[in-house]
């Protein structure tokens, strides 16, 4: 069976749905960057398949993921520093109750 | 001559300003006074070296015994274009080594002097500060090189004379006043301006010595254009001459000058007096030779300087506060000056009698200085002894006041024009002169002349004669020492100026011309002003009802001249009613209902919009990623529907 890059993509675009769906949804914010984690992975994974599919034999796709990856990695620990951060000030990580910062 | 000498002059007045404005507040009066006359003291001495140097040595004169006109330095500043540069530099000349020395011995007679006059006054630092920056403007307007540099220390003169009337600033006529000489002033420097502008437009240059030497040839192109049938050149030296008119208080600018006698006494010596309200014959005279190119020009220097002369003769008759009889005979003086540059050229581009007014102009102007400065310093120290400016609190004190009242006398003496003091020299200069351009002229500034031995003598006598006030307790005492030396050294100067031979040090081609006077025209000047003084000695030396008696004699005529022939009274209609009410308003309601209204509104319906949309700001996170993602996939439909 010969490989399509549709066989990829799908389960991408399924995993970015879930983020997407998780992130709108769930009301903590730890899960909330979960979601958001899930949603990169899934653009990762695009760029990969592009990458092998249209330019085989190149390597700009692979590189740009793994540069990607760590730059998610940190932003991740910025994430969650800034969540115990608001959890020190309010006890509260409920993402619905955090709204003092509108107009 | 180096470079270094001139630079200090400039240089010493300015620091002095920066450093008692800066940190004089933190000196003692003592310390700052003392600097403030020793910056001076040494800027004296530093002038004086320049000016003697530039008269008596070799260098600056040519073989044919001309003075020769020199540019110390010369600093290009803004160069807009190849002929656009505006340069700030040193020129040294006959008439500006004159006004060096001119400046700095009054600026510092008047330095000292206030060390007594105003001794304990709130602010006593700032005032010598201000000082400072008057004398440092005023030493850089004369010795401009060119006509731009002159209008910025012009300006500067003008800003300091500001401050310095409204020196009082608590008091609101003093404020009022500043204003008012300031605006009035502005005023007339918007006419300089336009006049600046109009000759550099056909000259191409700024540049005194280019528009003075050759003149002639640098104004050709001015030739054939004429603005509402005067020639281009008439409207340009006219419009400088408003400047000037604004600056020396002549006719119908006048209105600020008596206003200004609210700042200290000191003050009104040295900037209302000897230096500032000379800086417009200091103007003409240095653009004497392009005033000689247009007969109509001189003609209306002539006229509007003999207007003025008789109108301020005349108001200085009636009025009761001693320092506005001298503002106004300052004005009358300084319109003698004006005559005698209008009257220097015979009408038809020559001039007449080798140019014997300019020289008599420059003559009276040195003279005048002196001996106002020393009637103003008088007037100071009778004010510090009675306080009061009013005559009618005076009279007798030539008891208690011996040398204010002789070096008073001196200076009247001196204005009067009786020889051998140096205002008979100079006088009789300018009446020669006037005689020489018309008869008429000539009586007219004789009887002048008259009136200004009369209304000095009046004064005189008032103050130093009539019956004695009850001065209680404090009986009036001559001032303290350092009033005194200023006093007593411009008395000696007023007695033996007349004696320079001034023919040798500025004429207008300056080349020496020797004096002589007419024995006719002095016999009868001196006669008039002897007359003068017999009629005002009749009717002020001691109390009599005859002063009473003319004054309801001719009420209308004392009423017109006590209240300076309503010529304020006509401003304030001018201004208030005519360009306020009939101008401004609208403009004001116009402003406030059309133009701000349309703003306003603008501002009123994004403000009202911008309630209606912000509750879209929830502070739900999850709600504006919603909102984010929908709108992306719409913008992506549609983006895809548009390539289908």
């Amino acid at each position: 069976m010969e490989l399509k890059a549709i066989y990829f993509l799908i389960p991408s675009l399924i995993m970015f749905c879930c983020g997407l769906f998780g992130f709108i949804t769930r009301r903590n914010m730890i899960a909330m960057l979960i979601s958001l984690e899930l949603m990169l992975n899934a653009v990762d994974m695009n760029f990969v398949i592009f990458n092998r599919f249209l330019f085989p034999g190149q390597l700009e796709g692979m590189f740009f993921t793994l540069f990607a990856i760590a730059i998610a990695a940190a932003e991740t620990a910025l994430a969650i520093a800034i969540i115990i951060n608001v959890f020190r000030a309010s006890h509260n990580i409920d993402v619905r109750t955090l709204n003092e910062m509108k107009f | 001559m180096g470079i270094t000498l001139p630079l200090l002059i400039l240089a010493i007045p300015l620091f002095m300003f920066l450093l008692l404005g800066i940190a004089g507040v933190k000196m003692s009066h003592k310390l700052a006074g003392w600097l403030g006359c020793l910056g001076m003291g040494t800027t004296l001495v530093l002038a004086y070296t320049v000016a003697l140097t530039y008269y008596f040595c070799p260098e600056f004169t040519a073989e044919t015994g001309e003075r020769i006109q020199t540019i110390v330095f010369n600093q290009t500043w803004l160069a807009f274009t190849q002929n656009l540069v505006i340069s700030l530099g040193f020129l040294l000349d006959p008439i500006s080594a004159l006004m060096l020395i001119v400046i700095t011995t009054i600026s510092f007679l008047v330095h000292l002097y206030s060390l007594g006059y105003m001794e304990g006054e709130k602010g006593f630092q700032r005032y010598y500060a201000f000082l400072s920056l008057f004398s440092f403007s005023m030493l850089g307007l004369v010795v401009a090189t060119n006509i731009f540099q002159m209008y910025i220390f012009w300006e500067l003169v003008g800003a300091s004379s500001y401050l310095l009337i409204g020196f009082y600033y608590t008091k609101h006529s003093a404020v009022a006043a500043s204003k008012k000489a300031f605006i009035v002033t502005r005023f007339a420097d918007l006419g300089f301006l336009i006049g600046i502008l109009v000759l550099s437009y056909y000259s191409q240059t700024f540049d005194f010595l280019k528009l003075t030497t050759d003149s002639q040839w640098v104004l050709a192109s001015t030739q054939g254009a004429t603005f509402m049938g005067a020639s281009v050149l008439t409207w340009a030296l006219v419009l400088i001459f408003t400047g000037g008119m604004g600056k020396s208080a002549m006719m119908p600018l006048h209105i600020w000058l008596p206003d200004a006698m609210e700042g200290p006494t000191p003050v009104s010596a040295l900037i209302h007096a000897a230096t500032m309200v000379v800086a417009g014959v200091f103007l003409v005279a240095r653009m004497f030779p392009v005033y000689l190119l247009e007969e109509s020009a001189t003609m209306i220097v002539a006229v509007v300087g003999a207007v003025t002369a008789f109108y301020a003769a005349m108001v200085a008759c009636t009025q009761i506060d001693i320092k506005r009889v001298l503002a106004f005979s300052t004005i009358s003086q300084i319109a003698f000056m004006m005559v005698s540059l209008g009257v220097a050229s015979n009408g038809n581009g020559d001039v007449c009698h080798h140019g014997l007014g300019y020289m008599a102009s420059m003559f009276h102007m040195f003279t005048h200085a002196m001996f106002k400065a020393l009637l103003f310093l008088g007037a100071g120290a009778l004010i510090h002894a009675v306080h009061s400016n009013d005559y009618t609190a005076m009279g007798g004190l030539s008891r208690y006041m011996p040398v204010t009242r002789w070096t008073f006398l001196i200076g009247c003496l001196a204005i009067a024009g009786i020889p051998p003091f140096s205002g008979f020299f100079s006088k009789d200069e300018i009446l020669s002169a006037a005689y020489a351009w018309s008869p008429f002229m000539g009586v007219w500034m004789t009887i002048v002349a008259a009136m200004t031995a009369f209304y000095m003598f009046r004064l005189y006598f008032l103050i130093f004669r009539w019956d004695e006030p009850d001065y209680g307790h404090h009986t009036p005492h001559d001032p303290p020492l350092p009033m005194m030396i200023p006093l007593v050294f411009l008395a000696a100067v007023s007695c033996v100026a007349g004696f320079i031979p001034f023919g040798h040090f500025v004429t207008w081609n300056r080349m020496p011309y020797d004096i002589h006077l007419d024995p006719w025209i002095a016999c009868s000047s001196v006669a008039v002003a002897i007359c003068a003084i017999c009629l005002a000695a009749y009717m002020y030396r001691t109390k009599n009802p005859l002063p009473e008696k003319m004054k309801n004699a001719m009420p209308v005529l004392w009423d017109w001249c006590h209240h300076r022939f309503y010529w304020d009274e006509l401003y304030m209609f001018i201004t208030h009613k005519i360009i306020f009410n009939g101008v401004c308003r609208p403009l004001a309601w116009f402003d406030r209902h059309i133009i701000d209204g349309t703003m306003d509104s603008f501002a009123a319906v994004t403000n009202k919009l911008s309630r209606v949309i912000a509750p879209l700001q929830s502070g739900q996170v999850q709600m504006y990623v919603f909102v984010y993602i929908i709108g992306a996939l719409l913008l992506g439909g549609i983006t895809v529907l548009c390539l289908i």
